[in-house]
């Protein structure tokens, strides 16, 4: 199986291919530097993001919103499941930045904390 | 029953709204938008004509420069902006000349003070940007500059406060005549009058061909404009027109009374009398053709671009009379340009019509005159501190493009009439009319209007009425 | 009258570099004029990761990297004022501000350091034909509504320009709910990250449509719809190549210019190319004592080059007012002018003054297209000095060249530094 990505690691952008058997990497070609393998095969096997999103707070004289983030990646097809899983969070003020609103979101394992004092 | 029923809420209702509040008579006007001055007189030139351009011995002409004649005044009384600066007619080829002669010798004729050509180096010198084609020009010193929002408002808050009713969000559906007067059906229920005065810009025809059997057809003819920002209001000092041509009427320069530069409009005849769509070929024409009397025009600093909708009735002739067949429907129709410069004395021609058939007698307690949303610029540093101690709102930019504070925003929300809208807040402050176009301010003008009106949520904060809403819903609602 | 020696107008993350470095270079009398109800600036609602990989060498989102920077300057004791607007400044280093407790009042600077960032390029600059009703967002107000005010713009998105900030709204919109149909870009290339183009768009399907322009905008008291068409060589609508898209929502996300109006009262020199300020080494304006950093001086693409060159204006301010202190500035060596030619468009600073320079400086600079396994080049007169191949360079990534006192005070006539890109 191929898999065909744009190599996301300078303006370059490598157009990648990836050969795949199974879940296993067989070859990357087309990148010009060794980051587009790195990426490549990360990408394939295990694509990863850092979520980042608004829960609501109150008793804050600053704001109504705060900021958060998963405190590391998470999969890529947990996204949505992790913004779900917020959705209807409010936490109360005074919050700080790295506070864990949520911990363990969507079975990831990986922790929602605050990015911003509230 | 109202004695009298204005129909429209743009300079000619108001004006005429304004005129007749002197007078002892139950008055309501019925606008369609959610303000006033939300049609044609919030697009156009805003303009105060000198008054050479209209024919001679036309009602067109007798209004302008009437209307001219008492803008300074009016301006004093009702607290809005306005300049004399002048304006120029440019002809930008010797074998044209003789245009400007003939307008010279109309505009003599319909009693425009002041007129004279300037030659190409008297021209320079008043106007170094001038084309390098420039050969000559007619010189209108009576020519003006006006806030077309604040003079509306201004002659709407004033008829308010002399008592007459306004009715926003009212369209007006069917006109009948009575036995005795008119019920006229609107969308909020029917509302009955004796006397009906028809100022509805591009929808005059409509009602006037409710209630006639001679009908009248008014045109939309939309002009494209683009306003430039600041840096650029210097770039001329005069209104400059093209001379007419075979080749149609020109695009004018001007700045503007807040100190932008503006271009424009171009003329084109459309079905839709809600087009105030810009469009790509109206942009670069107006773009295109402003360059034939003024160079090196900075292009680069537009902030926004509009159109309008003059009301052009067929013969461009203002009709403004007792309809031949329905006595007591009075048309106030085919007020096109220059009918911003003419509205003051429209206004007093309505009221004079009015006054003569019903008898109206004046009151005497009259308020002539009426004070604006404050202006803190004008003011010294030492007053300006005097007023933020006593209103820490003027301490508080909102707009930081225009340097307008919030208390200017909280006038322009809480007095008479007073702004529901972000457009109604920059029609009367001049918030979020600058270079960021709102980008900046509007979240913050949205919060202030939310927390001041009564009953407003943030889903009541529009940009105009109706369906114009900013923002739809809050973060995740859908998810 | 207030006195302060370094006033510095903005609290974002340029200010709030430049004051801990002012501060940490040994001035103590600094004061930081923010306009806004916190300090952090713009990055507050830059919730999005990605910034801080050069400065701390991890990736934050922006509410953080400016919470680095704030926690420094409350550290340093600096002082600042909120919700207080410079109205202006004059050209003997007068700033005059207003806020709701102090009124408008006045302070008198020994130097100015202009941090005020910028805005974004509205509609009207695009001239996009079409209705003017509610729906119409630059990129920046909707993200400040979605990401500090909780509330939705809009249901279905159309966005005109790929810019770092159009994709990242386009990630931000989807993930709270919108449906972002398309992003038009007019440019042949786009001015984002390929990472945020894969990230933001990619990552949900949503088409970027490359030559392409909003070509009308349909509704009247709100966006219905929005017709895009791709362009030619020469930015225009192609007939006939017109798409429509239904929606309630159109994101503009053009380009940024810096906001400089206070300095231009001022009587600051500005580049027509940049529209910042024109600096020498010291980022020092025409105006002696008045400095500039950040996006106010040129749009940056990363904030950690923001840091980088404030911290360098606020140690060049204190440098300056040392200076003053013992009977004025340096009247040493002289300015040589830095060229920028073939490909290059733009360098900051645009003189260097050998005598007066750190021991090295950053030239930094933009190219004015894509451009592939190209040199940069550096000419001192007539001789080349450096000479470094670059796999690819792009208008919307700054590139940099470090200048070294040492080898420019070998050539004591030195006029001229040109930099240009080379084919070999």
């Amino acid at each position: 199986m191929k898999r065909e990505l744009i190599c996301i690691g300078c303006p370059m952008g490598c157009p990648l291919t990836v050969e795949m058997e199974g879940n296993e990497v067989k070859s990357v070609t087309g990148n010009t530097c060794k980051r587009g393998d790195v990426y490549a095969r990360k990408e394939v096997t295990n694509p990863t993001r850092i979520v980042t999103s608004t829960v609501r707070v109150t008793g804050s004289a600053l704001t109504h919103m705060v900021s958060v983030k998963t405190r590391e990646d998470i999969p890529k097809d947990k996204i949505f499941a992790c913004v779900e899983a917020i959705k209807d969070i409010t936490v109360q003020a005074p919050v700080h930045i790295g506070d864990v609103i949520l911990a363990n979101v969507a079975g990831t394992g990986v922790d929602i904390i605050a990015t911003k004092n509230a | 029953m109202f004695d009298i029923v204005i129909i429209g809420a743009g300079v000619s209702g108001a004006a005429a709204a304004r005129e007749l509040s002197r007078y002892n008579a139950s008055i309501c006007v019925l606008e369609k938008a959610e303000d006033v001055c939300s049609g044609t007189s919030k697009a156009n030139s805003a303009i105060v004509h000198a008054g050479f351009d209209a024919a001679n011995g036309s009602l067109m002409a007798k209004l302008n420069v009437q209307g001219n004649k008492m803008m300074e005044q009016l301006s004093k009384d009702l607290d809005f902006p306005f300049k004399q600066n002048g304006s120029l007619v440019v002809c930008t080829d010797e074998s044209t000349r003789d245009g400007l002669q003939a307008l010279l010798e109309r505009g003599i004729k319909n009693g425009v003070e002041g007129l004279r050509i300037v030659e190409r180096e008297e021209l320079v010198e008043m106007e170094p940007n001038i084309s390098d084609e420039a050969v000559a020009a007619l010189y209108a010193p009576t020519g003006g500059i006006v806030c077309p929002f604040n003079l509306n408002i201004a002659l709407a808050e004033n008829a308010y406060v002399n008592g007459v009713e306004f009715r926003f969000n009212t369209e007006v559906t069917d006109i009948r005549k009575e036995e005795e007067g008119f019920t006229i059906c609107t969308n909020n229920g029917d509302v009955r009058a004796r006397y009906v005065v028809n100022a509805a810009g591009v929808y005059a025809d409509k009602f006037h061909n409710m209630v006639s059997e001679k009908k009248i057809n008014i045109i939309a003819r939309r002009g494209d404009y683009c306003l430039l920002d600041k840096t650029a209001g210097t770039h001329v000092s005069h209104t400059v027109f093209a001379l007419p041509t075979k080749m149609g009427k020109g695009i004018l320069v001007s700045p503007t009374i807040h100190g932008n530069l503006l271009i424009g409009p171009t003329a084109v005849d459309i079905e839709n009398k809600e087009g105030t769509n810009t469009t790509r070929e109206g942009l670069d024409e107006a773009i295109t053709k402003s360059a034939i009397t003024v160079k090196n025009i900075p292009m680069r600093q537009v902030i926004t671009s509009f159109a309008g909708l003059r009301a052009h009735e067929e013969g461009h002739e203002f009709i403004i009379g007792e309809v031949e067949d329905c006595p007591g429907f009075i048309d106030c129709a085919g007020i096109e340009s220059p009918g911003l410069t003419a509205s003051p004395a429209v206004g007093v021609m309505v009221a004079d019509i009015l006054q003569e058939k019903m008898g109206l007698t004046k009151k005497d307690n009259f308020i002539a005159t009426r004070k604006g949303v404050l202006n803190p610029e004008e003011m010294s540093l030492e007053e300006r501190n005097e007023l933020i101690k006593k209103n820490p709102a003027y301490g508080n930019i909102i707009c930081r493009c225009e340097m307008i504070t919030e208390g200017e925003i909280l006038d322009a929300i809480h007095r008479p009439l007073g702004a529901r809208s972000l457009d109604g807040v920059k029609r009367r402050t001049r918030a979020g009319m600058g270079r960021c176009q709102a980008g900046f301010c509007s979240p913050r003008t949205m919060e202030i209007l939310e927390r001041e009106v009564p009953g407003f949520t943030m889903y009541d904060v529009t940009k105009s009425g109706g369906e114009s809403a900013i923002v739809v819903g809050i973060n995740k609602d859908r998810i | 009258m207030k006195f302060y020696d370094i006033v510095i107008v903005g609290g974002g993350p340029a200010g709030l570099a430049a004051a801990a470095s002012a501060k940490r270079a040994g001035n103590d009398s600094i004061l930081i004029l923010e306009r806004d109800k916190e300090l952090g600036g713009i990055l507050n609602q830059c919730i999005h990761n990605g910034f801080g990989l050069h400065t701390f060498k991890e990736e934050l989102t922006g509410p953080e990297y400016a919470g680095r920077f704030i926690e420094q300057v409350k550290e340093l004791n600096i002082e600042y004022m909120l919700n207080t607007m410079v109205m202006d400044i004059s050209a003997d280093k007068v700033v005059t501000a207003m806020n709701r407790t102090d009124g408008m009042f006045q302070v008198q600077a020994k130097a100015v350091i202009l941090a005020m960032g910028c805005r974004e390029r509205a509609r009207g600059a695009l001239n996009i034909p079409g209705y003017r009703p509610a729906g119409i967002f630059s990129a920046g107000t909707a993200q400040r509504l979605v990401n500090m005010e909780g509330y939705m713009p809009g249901r279905e998105v159309v966005i005109l320009g790929s810019g770092d900030i159009g994709l990242i709204m386009a990630r931000r919109m989807t993930l709270e709910g919108a449906k972002v149909k398309v992003v038009a870009e007019l440019m042949p290339y786009s001015g984002g990250l390929k990472r945020n183009i894969v990230q933001c768009l990619d990552d949900f399907g949503i088409p970027l449509k490359l030559s392409h322009t909003v070509v009308d905008i349909e509704g009247k008291e709100r966006v219905e719809g929005i017709t895009i068409a791709e362009v030619d060589g020469r930015g225009k609508p192609i007939p006939g190549t017109e798409e429509h898209y239904t929606c309630d929502t159109l994101l503009l996300s053009c380009g940024l210019i810096p906001e400089n109006e206070l300095s231009r009262s001022a009587g600051v020199e500005m580049s027509p190319i940049t529209s910042g300020p024109l600096v020498n080494e010291s980022l020092e304006t025409n105006i002696e004592g008045v400095f500039a950093c950040g996006n106010v001086l040129h749009v940056h693409d990363l904030v950690d080059f923001v840091s980088e060159e404030a911290a360098a204006a606020g140690r060049n301010a204190v440098k300056y007012i040392n200076q003053l202190a013992e009977g004025g500035k340096s009247e040493a060596g002289h300015e040589v002018k830095i060229v920028p030619v073939d490909g290059v468009r733009y360098t900051v600073p645009v003189t260097v003054n050998p005598d007066r320079m750190d021991d090295t400086m950053i030239v930094r600079f933009r190219v004015g297209n894509v451009f592939q396994n190209r040199y940069v080049a550096v000419y001192l007169d007539e001789e080349r000095i450096y000479h470094k191949k670059r796999a690819i360079m792009a208008p919307g990534e700054m590139e940099s060249v470090k200048l070294e006192k040492e080898v420019l005070k070998k050539y004591p006539d030195l006029k001229t530094i040109t930099i240009k890109l080379e084919e070999k």
